[in-house]
């Protein structure tokens, strides 16, 4: 009978962990559209920037509480914590590396392939042409794979 | 006190003739598997990181992502039909979370609840995206194919769309299989599997996958839709 009850309780707090959780979810969000929706009239790249910061860094921390109290991880042994933690660790260097080496390869090719950095400050002609600029595009892109 | 309960539950850990993880084996390797799908996803997203650090312009998702089911004809829009989207995510993951507890709790009626509605919101997820598609492609958008210019004005390359299709087309398909589980999961609770095997195990490991799908979005839509 006590062993019931005490089931029951667990039962309890469960749901409201999860009621907390979804919460915890739906302002982060709300956070991040309402930024979005603000970095929509922003024009300086410094303050665009910052913005996008704070929004990786609230999709982390939903990133957290999904994983943690959703998939239940932060309830499980400490060992199964490490073993699916510690890995994924990997992903610092992953997005450092990569990162600084696509941002390299462009200031690069901007350096020494005055073709290609012409070739990316010709501005399209707006909307009327639609079906040309398809067309055109094609030949562009192939252009540029060459180079 | 404490550090004498650690090290005695330590030693029962590690004694053998159990798991040191302390989950059974299904669960374990379904974390290995989410472990691994994780490094797939996080290998796309970055190539799309790389790639977009590599181009001098990207075309500007919010005037790229503007229209809505229903909408008038150049409406603009932005971020409204993704954040409704997420919306639908987050809710099926929480009634995900109260299938798996009133699984824990061998309460086969609330099981079955919680998991048509999860099925319901996935369902729900699958046909906001495959409008969204049909939109994009009449639009012009397909892979190989980009009739948005960048966000100041100079021509941009396919490889938005080619990256936009490929990530969320992996992810919609994650989506997709993830219902296929539930709906298994659904008839065996209603089959009285469970009730037989007098567990509800199975549920929890199904139950990782659909949040796993729900946290790729959260990626997926912050790198696509708002940065």
């Amino acid at each position: 009978m006590s062993h019931t009850a005490i089931h029951e309780d667990h039962s309890a707090e469960v749901k409201k962990e999860v009621v907390r959780v979804t919460i915890i979810l739906s302002v982060l969000t709300i956070i991040e559209l309402a930024l979005g929706f603000f970095m929509m009239g922003i024009d300086a790249p410094g303050t665009r920037l910052l913005i996008k910061g704070i929004i990786v860094i609230l999709m982390l921390s939903k990133a957290f509480y999904i994983v943690a109290y959703f998939m239940h991880l932060k309830h499980e042994v400490r060992n199964l914590i490490m073993t699916i933690c510690v890995p994924l660790c990997l992903f610092f260097w992953f997005i450092t590396a990569f990162l600084y080496d696509g941002n390299s390869f462009r200031n690069l090719r901007n350096t020494y392939d005055p073709h290609y950095k012409e070739q990316s400050t010709i501005k399209v002609e707006k909307k009327e042409l639609k079906h040309e600029e398809k067309k055109e595009e094609a030949p562009v892109d192939t252009q540029r794979r060459t180079d | 006190m404490s550090t004498t309960t650690t090290a005695t539950t330590t030693t029962k850990l590690w004694g053998g003739g159990r798991s040191p993880f302390n989950v059974e084996y299904g669960k374990l390797m379904m974390w290995y598997f989410l472990m691994s799908d994780a490094l797939t996803f996080g290998a796309f997203l970055i190539s799309y990181g790389t790639i977009r650090f590599s181009t001098n312009g990207w075309p500007d998702p919010n005037k790229v992502f503007k229209s809505y089911p229903f909408a008038a004809e150049g409406v603009n829009a932005p971020l409204v039909f993704v954040s409704i989207m997420t919306f639908i995510l987050i809710i099926s993951s929480v009634t995900m979370v109260l299938a798996v507890q009133a699984g824990k709790d061998m309460k086969k009626k609330a099981v079955a609840i919680n998991l048509i509605l999860t099925i319901i919101g996935g369902l729900a997820f699958l046909s906001c995206q495959a409008w969204e598609w049909n939109h994009l492609h009449n639009e012009g958008a397909w892979w190989g194919m980009n009739p948005f210019p960048n966000a100041d004005g100079t021509a941009s390359s396919t490889n938005f769309t080619n990256y936009f299709f490929t990530i969320t087309g992996f992810h919609g398909f994650h989506v997709f299989s993830g219902v296929i589980i539930n709906i298994i999961m659904l008839i065996m609770t209603l089959t009285d599997q469970f009730e037989k095997r007098g567990h509800y195990l199975m549920i929890e490991k199904a139950g990782l996958y659909w949040h796993f799908v729900d946290l790729v979005w959260v990626f997926v839509f912050t790198c696509f839709y708002l940065i």
